[in-house]
């Protein structure tokens, strides 16, 4: 019985000594292949939160609105022409003004405004309705404020489709690749039964540059930390009157529009 | 012995049965280990190339969880070399096929890893497709 309390005893301080050592979990999971080491890209972009600020006067003609669109959709191997359109993949796109901000229409807006298009994407929301209902954390939000997707880890439950507000995802109900003509051989694309949507380029960004709708739209999409005083954005958000879609959900997007 | 007749032919059944897999595969060829088609001008995979034929797969999956996951974009390996993570970009750029190099193997042992299903395999570009 003494024996039996005192064996016990032992093993349990064992393994709290083990755990108070403050080695990581690593060191005693023998199983991991863990030989290298991990580390941060050094050319990396840092923020607290990304933004945008699409300065809406600037697009003027269809061609600026193609351009950001292709620029986008050409690198990230977006399907394009999908026959069936509530079928098609949209990463950035052209709304109308009342679609986007419903919220703004009257019957006596300004003519200039009434069929106004506007570019809408992912607004990388502050509190993402669509990360809290993911049940597999496919989306989820990164330090740097981007709401991610992992697309290995998507069961196509499309749970987070129904909590956007913006519809700014898409699922891929067949096989995108027939639809992507020249693929981009250093971005995936996906398979069918994944959602996806606008990353604010998480990939150009680790390489120190800025997203490819930003440097197509020729100084019409601001791009920066929202968070950081001394940013150019920042300075943009300080001086200029800008709105955001639905604001009134609480979703706190990080697109804003000067109109 | 008593019911000697269903006892001894259900014996020999079972028997030719169990061996089954010995007497079938008489006569084939032999197995052959798949030769994967190596890159000519680089020597060295970032790990050593027995260590790689053994753990790529969980590599690859905890790289995939690095990168995606926890912004980590570079794999610094045993010998302290720098390499970005990432599939197209850096395994393939060596292993300039995926038909002579990961099918080889994966299609010789009957595994159907799901990378390709969304990343773009070396052959789809210069197809031009």
């Amino acid at each position: 019985m003494d024996n039996k309390r005192r064996k016990i005893l032992k093993i349990a301080a064992a393994t709290a000594a083990v755990s108070f050592t403050g080695l990581p979990i690593e060191t005693f999971a023998s199983y991991l292949p863990k030989i290298g080491k991990y580390v941060r890209s050094d050319k990396e972009k840092k923020a607290k939160q990304w933004g945008m600020v699409i300065d809406t006067r600037k697009f003027k003609t269809k061609e600026d609105f193609e351009r950001v669109i292709k620029a986008c959709h050409s690198i990230h191997n977006v399907p394009e022409d999908i026959p069936n359109k509530k079928q098609e993949i949209k990463w950035i796109w052209e709304e109308e003004f009342s679609h986007a901000f419903p919220d703004q229409e009257n019957p006596f807006l300004a003519e200039r405004y009434e069929h106004k298009d506007v570019i809408v994407l992912c607004n990388h929301c502050q509190h993402p309705p669509c990360v809290r209902v993911c049940p597999t954390k496919a989306t989820f939000k990164r330090e740097d404020g981007i709401v991610m997707m992992d697309f290995h880890r998507c069961i196509g439950c499309r749970y987070c489709m129904a909590a956007c507000p913006y519809g700014s995802r898409s699922f891929n109900f067949r096989d995108p690749a027939p639809f992507v003509k020249h693929k981009n051989p250093k971005f995936p694309t996906r398979m069918r039964g994944v959602v996806e949507k606008c990353l604010f380029c998480y990939e150009r960004l680790e390489e120190g540059k800025l997203p490819a709708c930003v440097e197509a739209s020729n100084g019409a999409i601001i791009f920066g930390d929202i968070f950081d005083p001394n940013s150019e954005i920042s300075k943009v958000l300080r001086e200029n009157y800008t709105i955001v879609r639905k604001p009134e959900l609480g979703t706190g997007p990080c697109v804003f529009y000067i109109i | 012995m008593y019911d000697k007749d269903k006892i001894i032919p259900g014996l020999i059944i079972f028997f030719f049965l169990i061996t089954f897999p010995l007497w079938y595969n008489l006569g084939q060829a032999a197995y052959e280990s798949p030769k994967p088609k190596l890159p000519v001008n680089v020597k060295k995979c970032i790990e050593d190339t027995e260590w790689m034929r053994a753990n790529h797969m969980e590599l690859l999956n905890e790289w995939r969880d690095m990168v995606v996951r926890h912004d980590m974009t570079h794999y610094v390996n045993s010998a302290g070399v720098n390499y970005e993570i990432s599939l197209q970009k850096t395994c393939m750029k060596c292993h300039t096929s995926k038909k002579e190099f990961c099918d080889k193997c994966h299609v010789k042992v009957s595994v159907s890893p799901y990378c390709w299903d969304c990343h773009v395999a070396p052959e789809e570009v210069t197809n031009g497709q």
